[in-house]
């Protein structure tokens, strides 16, 4: 009955082999009963990959870590520890008429967690990443120094910890600034387009309009789909909507559920469902729609599944996805969800941070052993060619070749990374 | 609607689960623990949680071994409040059994820590809530406390001795209006626990078990199982005949 601890994607992966819960920010870091065991932060494990975990070593859990320190609803700036989820903080400042500057697809990651992958949201050309609304943070170091951290104070070791993957010590606690709202609700267009060509101008049209943007792909079906931007909704707009149940997904089936088939269908049917092109939709259901299936991530069986998230340059984006999309479809791979968005034009705060301009693509498949590998790898080469970047913090298999391509400040990087830290990520872009 | 709480052990997970969800409705609450600084980690965040009304949420720093203290401890915390209309007490260890096998005097400390100091508390809370005619008294016991295994039947006997002190005060104080509670959690993922693992499906989260202790503290439930499949796991557990029971390693 009892697993050890996994990342979002279910892939089998070797334990760690330890795993110690962290109750108290002032105490230091347990040390490694040999040398060669390195530590690595643990939060609410929604990445996909080995960002968050450390097979064969220690995995320290932050989720006991969870206490607020200060919020001054008249500004908006929030401290609390790191282990503290989105969900936590939104239950506590939206009746207050604040929401968070940036959040990505689930409310169910810790505060440490989003910093340390830089996180961002369908708001990027608006409000940037997860990193550029951190205040402050203090990291604890193995060899017991704690530093406060901001864009003044120690900034290249800001810049080291934001988007950090955890690799540069622990965050004992964070500060960010929040923004204000109305209402959390949010007026939402919805449009259909045929073609990925169609998606650009849509694109073109909203984005200057709308904070927040995002397309979802049939890439079974030559790249049309469906475009949703939204804006928080004024004081005055009114709707009734019931509140959305609570499902959680029951049991992990024998084999995963998620096969060209039933992508065929449910992609249809998706594509076709009855969609109001304005809307106040429910902030939950805008921001986390996947949030109100608990442990969705069991409908892809026991072998779980892997996210293929890159980010396209603007010079090479319209291409490069044109033929990701073509490589897919022919493949037969298909994806639930396929996801595009546009970055806005803006440097990242993280040395290692994801978001840069140009076009992101996310593509979630179930794991089917060598073909799966293979096709990915394919995917790899045209990215390269675009001169593309993989999320680090939905990777399961890049090569590190791959990595250094993608981040060229990982030398720099890695000259902040604590000794006594590491992750099973690291240890496999190092190669 | 009971709104003035005390909480002794108040920095365990499960009595801070406890605290934010009264926190919610508005209660005032008087935080009783050993270590200041966790202490005020935790009057801290329920301060942030409770916005405008931060100003009903008290903290005394103390030692619950020391039961000494319990008198004055007890009258600072009624006068804080004036009064008050439930009391957790929350606070415990879980010794090593080996460890405890081994070392008397270790194994008379954790029984002083989980059973005597808690009847000591219970005793000064009884003669206020008896003059008071009127209050609820939540004690976290165990459902190790059923009976006696070789893994743990120190922690199990503390327990044992709590749970039947409780059935002599319940029965005693009803006459008075007093509601006495005994709250038996199984598996709970708190840093107590920290040291068993892994964590399998019996496992309980403090936020689940602290739900269960706000719901039975207003209903004046007697004896709380919690989760409550331990209800019946326990009936099992209890009724196995000695002679076979003597043989299992539980």
């Amino acid at each position: 009955m009892t697993q050890p601890t996994q990342a979002w994607g279910r892939m089998p992966t070797p334990p760690a082999k330890y795993e110690r819960p962290l109750t108290d920010r002032h105490t230091n870091l347990p040390r490694p009963s040999d040398a060669q065991n390195t530590l690595l932060a643990h939060g609410w494990g929604r990445s996909y990959g080995d960002v968050a975990l450390n097979p064969g070593h220690t995995l320290l859990h932050t989720r006991h870590l969870d206490r607020f320190m200060a919020f001054d609803p008249a500004t908006g700036v929030l401290r609390a520890e790191a282990g503290v989820s989105l969900d936590a903080i939104l239950r506590l400042v939206i009746p207050q008429g604040w929401f968070l500057p940036v959040t990505p697809g689930t409310r169910f990651v810790t505060l440490g967690g989003a910093v340390a992958n830089d996180v961002h949201g369908k708001n990027h050309h608006v409000m940037g990443s997860f990193g550029d609304h951190v205040r402050a943070l203090e990291l604890l170091r193995s060899d017991g120094s704690r530093q406060q951290c901001s864009a003044t104070q120690h900034p290249d070791w800001f810049r080291a910890t934001v988007g950090g993957l955890g690799l540069t010590g622990l965050i004992t606690w964070v500060e960010i600034g929040l923004r204000r709202i109305a209402q959390p609700d949010v007026q939402a267009i919805n449009r259909r387009f045929a073609s990925i060509d169609d998606y650009w101008a849509l694109d073109a049209h909203w984005m200057p309009r709308c904070e927040y943007a995002v397309a979802w792909v049939d890439c079974l079906r030559g790249g049309r789909g469906i475009y949703t931007a939204g804006l928080h909704a004024g004081a005055q707009a009114q709707w009734r909507h019931p509140p959305a149940p609570q499902r959680q997904w029951p049991m992990t089936p024998p084999l995963s559920l998620v096969n060209r088939a039933s992508v065929w269908g449910f992609n249809w049917l998706y594509y076709h469902r009855p969609l109001p092109p304005q809307t106040l939709m429910p902030w939950p259901a805008f921001f986390y729609p996947l949030d109100g299936i608990g442990q969705w991530n069991r409908m892809y069986g026991p072998r779980g599944f892997i996210q293929y998230q890159c980010v396209l340059p603007p010079a090479t984006m319209r291409d490069a996805s044109r033929e990701l999309l073509r490589l897919i479809g022919s493949r037969g791979q298909g994806s639930f969800l396929a996801v595009f968005k546009t970055f806005g034009n803006r440097t990242a705060p993280g040395m290692l941070s994801f978001p840069r301009p140009g076009s992101t693509l996310a593509l979630d498949f179930p794991f089917q052993g060598e073909a799966t590998l293979r096709l990915c790898h394919e995917l790899d080469a045209v990215v390269r060619e675009a001169q593309g970047a993989l999320y680090p913090a939905k990777d399961a298999r890049m090569p590190g070749s791959m990595f250094r391509a993608g981040y060229p400040d990982w030398e720099a990087f890695s000259t902040y990374v604590d000794p006594a830290f590491s992750s099973g990520f690291w240890r496999r872009v190092q190669t | 609607m009971k709104h003035k709480f005390l909480l002794l052990g108040a920095t365990s997970a499960i009595a801070h689960a406890t605290a934010r969800l009264w926190v919610q409705r508005g209660a005032a609450l008087v935080l009783v623990g050993r270590d200041a600084v966790k202490l005020q980690q935790a009057l801290q965040d329920l301060q942030v949680r409770a916005g405008p009304q931060a100003h009903l949420l008290h903290a005394i720093q103390a030692d619950l071994e020391d039961v000494s203290r319990h008198a004055a401890l007890i009258d600072e915390a009624w006068q804080r409040l004036g009064g008050l209309d439930g009391v957790l007490i929350a606070h415990g260890t879980l010794p090593d059994q080996t460890a405890c096998d081994a070392d008397v005097s270790l194994a008379l400390a954790h029984l002083h820590t989980n059973g005597v100091s808690v009847v000591s508390l219970c005793a000064h809370i009884a003669q206020r809530m008896k003059t008071a005619q009127a209050g609820t008294l939540a004690v976290i016991s165990s459902v190790a406390g059923d009976r006696g295994r070789q893994s743990n039947y120190l922690y199990g006997a503390a327990k044992g001795l709590v749970s039947l002190y409780l059935q002599g005060l319940r029965n005693r104080l009803y006459p008075h209006g007093v509601h006495v509670l005994t709250i038996k959690p199984g598996f709970v993922d708190t840093p107590m626990t920290a040291g068993i693992g892994p964590k399998g499906a019996l496992w309980a989260t403090p936020e689940r078990v602290a739900a269960d202790i706000v719901r039975a503290m207003d209903r004046n439930t007697d004896v709380l199982y919690t989760p409550g499949f331990w209800r019946f796991i326990m009936m099992v557990v209890r009724h196995i005949p000695e002679r076979v029971f003597k043989r299992l390693r539980l």
